[in-house]
């Protein structure tokens, strides 16, 4: 969640399109093909998968995700949310931010299959923050992380297992990712601008 | 020509053409134009000469109260606001309640030398409210009282005021009642009203004042004895004077500079150096003020100068003391609250802070016109400077004034009591 | 947001977010096994009840302790303040031993503010505080005489929003002792913010002089505003107060101001009774309205614990001013 969502690109800073909505679309459809191959899932152990997504935009596409595996396999995973906001590690640094949603599922998460969902990964610092919120809700049996974009510069051991588009990025460019659900339409956007760096604290 | 002090170029009462005034043996020897004298000159041209002002209401705290004030902190406090007189409350420790402390006081004001320090006498033993102190021989004593106040309490028990009231005649002496009744304000905060309310501070109701002043005029006028009323605040206790004085009743009334200025809408940061007994009012109630006192109906301006030490102020609302500082920022006040809007002129400042609190306080050399042969007791203004307020900076042990950080018009340039610099350019006589 | 001092504090954005927040923390606790958060871990939090409290110093101190922030409660007698040191200086003490933040009941009304104000002046004078010289604590008024007590407000504000689905364009009633009640201050003024519709029903002899620019109506009949109401909230009775003076008697006040069973059933099905505690059974609330599910007495107890965090969460968990 390193991302602004705004709706359009600001005057002369540089912007590139690196998803379309039908390339955003496409890449969720095949990633939640990889998650059906990757974790044998079927109407049988249907009960044993749980999409978590990070707020905002990852919960939204854990949503798709799941709407996806359902259409593809007639069967429903959980699907939740939890926020890492509470246990992240560069709280100090900036104003108090707002909490996103925390919905865990029925059933709870203990030695079910967790797929962590996120639409941008960077530092690492926000999915392992999530992974402290989410042992703190149960002891999965293991636990996955797929993500939309994969911008690199990790600061921590962290690699996603299902990735929608690797994108070389410089540290002061950013990534913006727009949802329907929340943005109005869908699309992935490179932004490079120094007013992008002003309104966020720092990598996530 | 010889002299003592010669004022150049200044105008008496704010009027007329600039003229020089001599000053010999304390008394005003010539004032005309051009005058030359072998003496201290005073260049005091663009200012205005005021006879020196009295003030009928001062807090010394001494003694018992010298971590807030002296005597000699308060008069020097007294000589920079331009004040000539003061009169001080008797609410001290021990309490001015018999001869031997206020000769103590008028004694230490003599020897000091900078203000006139008439000591008010208490009404009761103790400030008790239960037994008649002894009047008489407070008025007899040296310090000569004419003035007796449980002032900080209210005398409340209405059998009680009579007898003072009725005693008082035989002395010419004036019983100044602070109107509070106390039962309506116990455990009371803050002015009851809107800001009160919202703020949950216990309402002070304006009706304690007015109650009591009505109550204090009916026993006056049957005594045919005169009553003076502290502190005004509130716009129905005008009305009460309005009418006691056109029925005949030997009544005279103060206001505070605070009152003319101030409102409740301060409190709202809960900052004790607002709070003040009777507390600061509505802008209803100030207007008032300011009409009542243009009018007459208010006689004079009186400081209710209140000094406390910092931990008796710098703490939670309900625990802080009543008062603030006023003598050193009274004139400008009043300049800012009923000159500046043209209410009073500089013949009616001087009415008000001097001609009037002498003959309530039956000062016979003090408040007098200037003119030859008058004594040399004045307050030279400057009626266009300006400055700005900082405790820390007045003369008072307190630093509790109100006005903390704000603009005011008007400067005291010098202070002259019977011919005699007691103050100067901000600085005392040495 | 540096202090949480009075409702007015909060406009209506800040107050919603604080809402907001608080719902947030109780989805980030719900079914779990260990009620810990780390976010405010290496956090002071200090108590200091000069007046006796139950439910909202513990709810504070278990608010403190789920976000694992140290709480350490300062009782007013068997400390320093028994021994008469003054408020300021108290303040600077807990200032200087590390407090980052100091909830504070007082029965003075402004003790809070005060508390405030010299905290913040020491901070700009450089005295060492909390994280060092020239920082500043946080002061969140849990109480003060009769002037506030904002995170309750906040708490009723949290269940209202819960039961009835919002609060913009809800009626409230708040009947009883408004003159001396610092939750009916807070509550009248935060749900007049969030847009709600108040109505005060009290003798009154228990309604401020003043009351008229408040942001709500007086009321005249407890029977005749009942049918209208989404929510009644019942103000405690400060029984110590009274001596006589306010009203007749207890049995009086209880004939004309009191919920009893008879009443609650002219409240609409979907009402909500809320009382801010702790109720006087008998005079201000029959005992079988205040356990009728239309109570959300203890709904409100659990709520007060979310929202506290919500606040702590907003005082300190970023980065400091």
């Amino acid at each position: 969640m390193a991302t602004s969502r705004r709706g359009d690109a600001r005057a002369g800073a540089p912007y590139r399109e690196l998803l379309s909505a039908a390339d955003v679309a496409r890449t969720v459809a095949r990633i939640a093909h990889q998650i059906i191959e990757k974790t044998a899932f079927s109407p049988e152990n249907a009960t044993e998968l749980v999409l978590i997504g990070i707020p905002t935009g990852g919960a939204v596409l854990a949503r798709r995700l799941a709407a996806a595996i359902t259409e593809f396999t007639g069967a429903a995973p959980a699907v939740g949310s939890v926020d890492p906001t509470l246990y992240r590690d560069d709280l100090r640094r900036r104003p108090a931010r707002a909490l996103g949603e925390t919905d865990v599922p029925d059933g709870g998460l203990d030695d079910r299959l967790v797929v962590l969902v996120d639409d941008v990964l960077f530092s690492g610092r926000t999915v392992r923050a999530a992974l402290d919120a989410v042992a703190e809700h149960g002891r999965p049996r293991a636990v996955q992380l797929a993500v939309l974009v994969d911008r690199g510069h990790r600061e921590l051991p962290i690699r996603p297992d299902y990735v929608g588009k690797n994108v070389p990025t410089a540290h002061d460019e950013s990534i913006e990712v727009l949802l329907a659900e929340t943005d109005g339409r869908d699309g992935v956007a490179l932004v490079a601008h120094d007013a992008q760096r002003d309104q966020q604290g720092g990598p996530a | 020509m010889t002299g003592d002090l010669l004022i150049r170029g200044v105008r008496p009462y704010g009027e007329g053409e600039p003229v020089d005034v001599l000053v010999r043996d304390g008394v005003v020897a010539e004032i005309g134009t051009r005058l030359s004298a072998t003496a201290e000159v005073l260049d005091a041209s663009g200012l205005v000469l005021l006879p020196g002002f009295v003030d009928l209401h001062t807090h010394l705290r001494e003694p018992g109260g010298e971590e807030s004030e002296t005597i000699e902190s308060g008069s020097a406090a007294a000589a920079l606001g331009g004040y000539t007189a003061v009169f001080a409350m008797p609410n001290t420790d021990p309490v001015g309640d018999s001869a031997v402390v206020v000769e103590h006081v008028w004694r230490r004001g003599a020897e000091i030398g900078l203000v006139d320090v008439h000591p008010v006498g208490a009404v009761t033993v103790g400030l008790g409210g239960e037994r008649m102190a002894e009047l008489a021989s407070m008025a007899s004593s040296r310090a000569r009282v004419r003035m007796f106040s449980d002032d900080g309490r209210c005398v409340h028990d209405p059998m009680l005021m009579r007898r003072a009231l009725e005693y008082a005649t035989s002395l010419d002496a004036v019983i100044a009642q602070h109107a509070e009744d106390p039962r309506l304000t116990e455990g009371a905060q803050a002015h009851e009203g809107v800001v009160a309310a919202r703020l949950g501070l216990a309402g002070w109701p304006a009706t304690a004042e007015e109650t009591v002043v009505a109550r204090d005029c009916a026993l006056a006028r049957d005594a045919g004895a005169r009553l003076h009323v502290c502190h005004v605040s509130s716009a129905h206790t005008v009305a009460v004077l309005r009418a006691a004085k056109a029925a005949g009743v030997r009544v005279t009334a103060e206001v505070t500079p605070h009152h003319l200025l101030l409102t409740d809408a301060t409190l709202t940061a809960y900052d004790p150096v607002h709070k003040v007994n009777p507390p600061l009012r509505t802008a209803d109630d100030a207007r008032e003020m300011r009409n009542a006192l243009a009018e007459g109906v208010i006689d004079v301006v009186a400081t209710d100068h209140a000094p406390h030490a910092a931990q008796y102020k710098d703490t939670e609302w309900a625990a802080a003391r009543p008062g603030m500082l006023g003598l050193q920022t009274a004139l400008s006040v009043l300049v800012r609250a009923c000159v500046e809007p043209g209410r009073l002129d500089w013949r009616g400042v001087a009415r008000v802070m001097s001609q009037r609190p002498a003959e309530i306080g039956r000062l016979r050399d003090q408040g007098r016109p200037i003119a030859v042969g008058e004594p040399a007791t004045f307050t030279v203004v400057d009626p266009d400077d300006m400055w700005t307020v900082r405790g820390a900076g007045l003369a008072s042990r307190g630093t509790n004034t109100p006005y903390e950080g704000m603009r005011l018009p008007a400067t005291v340039v010098a202070t002259v009591l019977r011919g005699r610099v007691t103050a100067r350019e901000g600085k005392v006589a040495a | 947001m540096r202090h949480l001092l009075s409702v007015t504090d909060l406009d209506a954005a800040a107050a919603t977010d604080l809402l907001d927040t608080a719902d947030r923390l109780r989805q980030a606790l719900l079914g779990r096994e260990v009620r810990k958060l780390p976010t405010l871990r290496g956090r002071t939090v200090v108590t200091m009840f000069y007046e006796d409290s139950t439910r909202t110093r513990v709810s504070f101190e278990i608010a403190g302790k789920w976000m694992s922030a140290d709480t350490v409660n300062v009782a007013a007698r068997g400390s320093s303040v028994g021994k008469g040191e003054s408020l300021r200086d108290t303040a600077a003490t807990l200032a200087a031993a590390g407090a980052d933040c100091v909830v504070v009941r007082h029965p003075a009304s402004g003790a809070a503010h005060r508390m405030a104000h010299w905290a913040d002046r020491a901070a700009k004078e450089g005295v060492v505080g909390p994280g060092g010289p020239g920082t500043a604590t946080c002061v969140v008024n849990a109480g003060d005489g009769t002037h506030e007590h904002p995170t309750q407000a906040l708490l009723d504000a949290a269940t209202l929003r819960d039961r009835l689905g919002g609060i913009a364009g809800r009626r409230v009633g708040i009947v009883g002792d408004v003159l001396h009640s610092r939750v009916a201050r807070s509550n009248v003024f935060l749900l007049a913010t969030l847009g709600a519709d108040v109505v005060l029903v009290a003798p009154p002899t228990l309604l401020p002089v003043g009351v008229e620019a408040w942001p709500c109506r007086v009321g005249a009949e407890l029977e005749a505003e009942l049918p209208t109401l989404d929510a009644v909230m019942m103000l405690r009775v400060q029984a110590e107060r009274m001596r006589g003076t306010y009203f007749p008697s207890a049995r009086e006040y209880a004939v004309r101001y009191g919920l009893s069973e008879r009443r609650a059933a002219l409240l609409p099905a979907h009402a909500v009774v809320l009382h801010p505690g702790p109720m006087v059974r008998g005079m201000e609330i029959a005992p079988a309205v205040a356990d009728a599910p239309a109570s959300a007495v203890l709904a409100q107890v659990r709520n007060g614990v979310h929202v506290r965090m919500a606040v702590l969460y907003h005082l300190l968990a970023g980065a400091t001013a």
